[in-house]
């Protein structure tokens, strides 16, 4: 079934057109990539489906349900979780800290003022940080880890929701390239294994060749190419206005070390 | 009403537009390059115009030309500049680096510390300044008189404005000041002096409110009061204008001129309530101002110092604990004044724990916290002496009276954050602080009510000092219980990063006008025990100088922690009540504090005992 | 050692109570352009701050063309002739390009020919159509290459430049390491910091790699290309 389908999204801020009627769709259990160079509207559309942004024109619809211009907290509530560029989390919260407090969030706790709120869900938020290879670190400031943990950790608060639908703007950006593919690995078999859809921003080209299941690419605010990591590393309008040469051996390498 | 007499009143509109412009563009200037809000620039102005009038009349000696009186106002500018200097090399160029609150709070010091200076230097009486050699007479318009001199003014606005272009995009001083607003560590990679920059800017900041001051001197009297009364006019017109733009602050003093001129002809009383309203119109469709833009720091991620981190309390502060609470209780035995002033205490500290719910685990920098404690000893007050009442509805009514206040405020405060919020509170609590003070029928204005007395029961010292021990510290206790709880940790987290707390789900907005309602009815509820453990009220509760109290309350216990608040009200309260009598000279002394306080101790009692203690044996 | 522009010796700096570096030796060799590399977090961006003076190192000394410059403010270290680009790109958005270069110019030492703008525009050309277009108002690739532009504008001897590649779409990097390179046919001196080994053995003679705040390995770009076990060592591509 349909998970998300976007439909003639456009965005205008002046007189330039940042998204122009960019249409796509994605299934329960998809990677989809979307690629293209700075200020091709990448964030602009990415911001439109997370209700950063308000659209002005088209509409963002979720497992058939209308839900464009909704805000980020309102999309959250109905199955979509986020992770940023870059990561963003609770500084003076521990790691457990920061997942129990998104638990709070998703069980609409946030206005108890009375229980303590440090003994509630320890045990959910243990799992899920036990889901992203974190739970050593439960007790630890966040403001400590490296930051490749931090971007687990974010993972883990973005899964405390139980979302259907993840959004995740540049996942490996500001990490090493050992790192990038350890999470890059580890968001693809949770996806495929819970079902949940996963829409990407990414520079990182063997992050993209290697994990995406299709990648569309954007310039100016148009969709030039769409289609499976094969189908767009061999276009050459791609390869010309947006890979060069680095970026199509990049490619080309990543698809070879990841599935034969 | 004729169109002469509309076209006079805007025509002096202009005028007092003009002069705005001049004194805020400083201001703006200042706070680009430096990202400092610079209180004590309503004290260059006031010393613009103290220094115009003793070497203007001076200058007059000579020979009463025109190009004397302007070669003085000129001098009096720079001789101000030089002061900004001056304030720059010795206290700025310290502070760079702390958080936003501290500094607004030491350059409150620098106020304090220029109206001790001035009363000494120039004396409590007003001082009248020569009329403009050649600009004394009036011009007529459509058969109305009118003032030349203002006349003059109108166009000096313009000018300065069009000056600063000139500077700010045709030299290097300039494009360096603008690159500087916006990345000053860059400016200093590139091989530009920083420290010479900023001082410059300093320099250039000062002399335009010397200017404004100094051009002020055939229109009002100095007086050691001009200071506060236009530092609230120029914030109002850099957060209209936006903070940091020069044009914005022109376009934002033209509408509050001419709001005012006209607003004094519709609602002459509340004309400051006007020009707040238009503040908050104009932020809720722009929260950065008319040509402002979102602080290009605001989206960093970095641990701000200082922060509150809700520990859990180990043996020693729980001993500490211990024994407050028996000094407490024990204090009646005593004498009547330590019951006194121990009462003043419990009560000044729920203020400041209430302040520190907001500062340190909202991220919410409150600069007029004082509102909703004074609006709280006002609905306590009045329904005592004006409806009869007794003490415990009247008690039961001062934290409805903070909390209604702080929603209805916080409905837009809560739509800012960092310095603008800070302005924001400021700017509400002054006009609570003006509708206090000008609704006289009511509230007694200037003087006040007096006979704010508790019921029978509680009206010996020792029997109110008891009830009052109950009340706050079974609202402290409560308060620190939700800063534990889900409330208190949301707030928490939307103050670490208010974007990851919208995508889990958490409406911040909501939050924090929750949290903010909340505070102010604590701090109401402080008022009402204020009120009655006086017997009095009167305006100078709701004014900045006890904000500050209340902020330096905090500072001087340590944000950081959840009961250091109580600590630094008992020490403040204990100094400032030991060190009053002593001096006539209270003000440079608090000033001087406040400024030692900001630089030893930036993490307050608590956190240098806390440092002390981790310090290996 | 006449052809050694910048020696770094026993480099400590951190940020607050967290250390970053624990004692970094490097060298730069006049007209070289060494590739500092290592995994994130191994303090490459801390090293450059560290040597640039926006971060005051806690020990350890840093000569820059005969000078100790360690614990000097970061405006007299770019006036002797260091310069310095940023990771995340900082220029001036409220200034256009002009202004951005005027705010970098600082006076060439004798005999050496000074960058001007129109020189500058040669290298890069995209530049040259917008110079009077405010910055905020350009792309990031455009913007990275005003940042180095703008650091040229002072006729460094030397450059230390911060992961110039990072969030940058292919092509723009291409054009990022055509820049770098003519930079080193000007004799300029670089120190770049980079996690992406195809940039780094473009530009690069010499790579020093960086892991946990201490210099591990250092050697021709070319070794490290041949050499899985290193690579797997130090940078696990």
């Amino acid at each position: 079934m349909t998970l998300l389908a976007v439909e003639g999204l456009t965005k205008r801020f002046g007189g330039v057109l940042a998204a122009k009627s960019v249409s796509f769709a994605l299934e329960e259990g998809e990677m989809l990539a979307i690629i293209g160079p700075n200020g091709a509207g990448k964030s602009t559309t990415f911001n439109m489906v997370g209700g950063q942004l308000r659209p002005d024109g088209g509409s963002v619809t979720l497992a058939g349900k209308d839900v464009t211009g909704l805000p980020s907290r309102a999309l959250c509530r109905i199955g979509v979780g986020r992770t940023f560029q870059v990561a963003q989390t609770f500084l003076s919260f521990s790691v457990l800290g920061n997942v129990q407090m998104a638990l709070l969030a998703h069980h609409g706790q946030t206005r108890q003022l009375l229980p303590d709120a440090a003994a509630m869900h320890r045990d959910a938020a243990l799992a899920l940080l036990g889901r992203v290879g974190m739970a050593a670190q439960a007790g630890r400031p966040i403001g400590e880890l490296a930051y490749g943990d931090v971007k687990r950790v974010e993972l883990a608060i973005a899964l405390a929701a139980a979302p259907r639908l993840l959004l995740m703007d540049e996942p490996t950006a500001g990490m090493a390239p050992f790192e990038r593919a350890a999470l890059m690995a580890l968001v693809a078999g949770i996806a495929r294994s819970e079902r949940i859809g996963v829409l990407f921003t990414e520079h990182d080209m063997d992050a993209v060749f290697a994990h995406a299941d299709r990648i569309l690419v954007l310039v100016r605010g148009e969709i030039i190419a769409r289609g499976s990591p094969e189908q767009v590393r061999a276009d050459p309008e791609v390869q010309r206005v947006y890979l060069g040469h680095s970026g199509t051996r990049a490619a080309g390498r990543a698809r070879r070390t990841t599935h034969g | 009403m004729e169109w002469s007499f509309l076209l006079v009143q805007a025509l002096s509109g202009l005028a007092s537009a003009s002069s705005l412009f001049v004194i805020a563009s400083g201001l703006t200037i200042v706070f680009g390059v430096t990202r400092i809000v610079n209180f004590a620039h309503g004290s260059f102005y006031m010393l613009g115009a103290y220094v115009a009038v003793t070497l203007v009349p001076w200058l007059l000696e000579f020979e009463r030309s025109p190009t004397l009186f302007f070669v003085g106002v000129l001098a009096s500018a720079i001789a101000v500049g030089v002061l900004g200097v001056v304030m720059e090399v010795t206290l700025l160029r310290r502070i760079y680096r702390v958080p936003e609150l501290f500094q607004l709070l030491a350059t409150f010091g620098v106020v304090l510390i220029v109206q001790d200076l001035v009363l000494l230097i120039w004396g409590p009486v007003e001082i009248a300044g020569p009329r403009a050699p050649g600009l004394r007479h009036g011009v007529y318009i459509l058969d109305q008189r009118f003032p030349a001199y203002e006349l003059f003014l109108i166009f000096v606005g313009p000018a300065v404005l069009a000056l600063l272009w000139l500077l700010m995009h045709r030299t290097r001083f300039g494009v360096l000041i603008r690159a500087a607003t916006q990345d000053r560590e860059m400016v200093g990679a590139l091989g530009v002096n920083q420290a010479m920059l900023f001082t410059g800017t300093l320099f250039l900041g000062a002399a335009l409110a010397g200017l404004g001051g100094a051009l002020q001197i055939p229109r009002v009297s100095a007086s050691s009061q001009m200071d506060l009364s236009i530092i609230t006019e120029a914030f109002v017109v850099t957060v209209i204008g936006g903070m940091g733009s020069v044009p914005g602050a022109f376009i934002a003093a033209l509408l509050i001129g001419l709001l005012q001129a006209f607003g004094v002809l519709i609602f002459p009383k509340i004309t400051l309530v006007l020009v707040f309203l238009l503040m908050a119109a104009v932020l809720v469709v722009k929260p950065w101002g008319l040509l402002g833009r979102p602080d290009a720091a605001a989206g960093r991620a970095v641990l701000p110092e200082g922060i509150l981190d809700p520990g859990r309390l180990d043996r020693a502060g729980k001993v500490l604990l211990a024994l407050g609470l028996i000094t407490v209780l024990a204090l009646p035995l005593v004498d009547a004044y330590a019951v006194k002033v121990g009462t003043e205490v419990l009560i000044l500290a729920l203020a400041a724990v209430s302040l520190n719910f907001l500062v340190g685990n909202g991220g919410i920098v409150s600069f007029g916290h004082a509102a909703y404690f004074g609006l709280g000893a006002y609905g306590a007050g009045l329904l005592v002496v004006k409806a009869g009442m007794p003490m415990e509805p009247a008690l039961i009514a001062a934290p409805i009276a903070g909390g209604a206040a702080a929603a209805l405020f916080g409905f837009f405060v809560v739509r800012l954050s960092g310095i603008y919020l800070a302005m924001l509170t400021l700017a509400f609590a002054q006009i609570a602080y003006a509708v206090v003070f000008q609704w006289v029928e009511v509230t007694g204005g200037d003087n006040g009510l007096v006979g704010v007395w508790p019921s029978r029961w509680a009206a010996s010292r020792e029997v109110y000092h008891y009830l009052t021990a109950v009340v706050t510290l079974a609202a402290i206790v409560f308060l620190r219980r939700v800063i534990h709880a889900p409330f208190g940790a949301t707030l928490r987290a939307a103050r670490d990063s208010a974007q990851r707390a919208d995508a889990i789900g958490v409406d911040v907005r909501m939050h924090r006008w929750l949290g903010f309602t909340l505070a102010g009815a604590a701090a109401g509820l402080a008022g009402g025990l204020y009120a009655f453990s006086k017997g009095s009220i009167d305006p100078t509760l709701l004014g900045i100088p006890m904000s500050v109290d209340f902020l330096s309350m905090i500072l001087l216990g340590g944000i950081q922690s959840v009961l250091g608040p109580v600590a630094g009200a008992a020490a403040f309260h204990a100094l400032k009540d030991f060190f009053l009598p002593l001096t006539d000279h209270w003000r440079l002394f608090l000033g001087l504090s406040i400024i030692g306080m900001v630089l030893v101790f930036p993490r307050g009692l608590a956190g240098a005992f806390a440092s002390l203690r981790r310090r290996p044996a | 050692m006449a052809d050694t522009v910048l020696d770094v010796m026993g480099l400590r700096a951190g940020y607050g109570p967290a250390e970053v570096l624990f004692g970094v030796d490097l060298t730069l060799a006049r007209g070289e352009v060494a590739a500092l590399m290592g995994r994130n977090g191994a303090g490459k961006s801390t090293t450059l701050k560290a040597i640039m003076g926006l971060l005051t190192p806690r020990a350890g000394s840093v000569r820059f063309a005969g000078q100790d410059i360690a614990g000097v403010a970061s405006y007299r270290i770019a006036r002797l002739g260091l310069g310095y680009v940023p990771e995340d790109r900082r220029v001036f958005t409220d200034l256009t390009v002009m202004e951005n270069l005027a705010v970098g110019r600082r006076a060439a030492s004798p005999g050496h020919p000074a960058w001007t703008p129109e020189r500058l525009f040669e290298v890069f050309p995209n530049l040259a159509e917008m110079r009077n277009r405010r910055a905020g108002a350009m792309s990031g690739g455009e913007q990275q290459m005003l940042t180095i532009a703008r650091t040229l504008m002072g006729n460094p001897e030397a450059v230390l430049l911060d992961e110039p590649s990072e969030g940058l779409a292919p092509v723009i990097v291409e054009q990022m390491a055509e820049a770098v390179l003519r930079m080193k046919d000007e004799g300029i001196a670089v120190l770049v910091s980079e996690q992406n080994l195809d940039f780094a053995a473009t530009v690069a003679d010499r790579a020093v790699i960086l892991e946990k705040g201490r210099v591990r390995w250092e050697g021709p770009i070319a070794t490290l290309e041949a050499d899985e076990d290193i690579r797997r060592a130090y940078l696990t591509v």
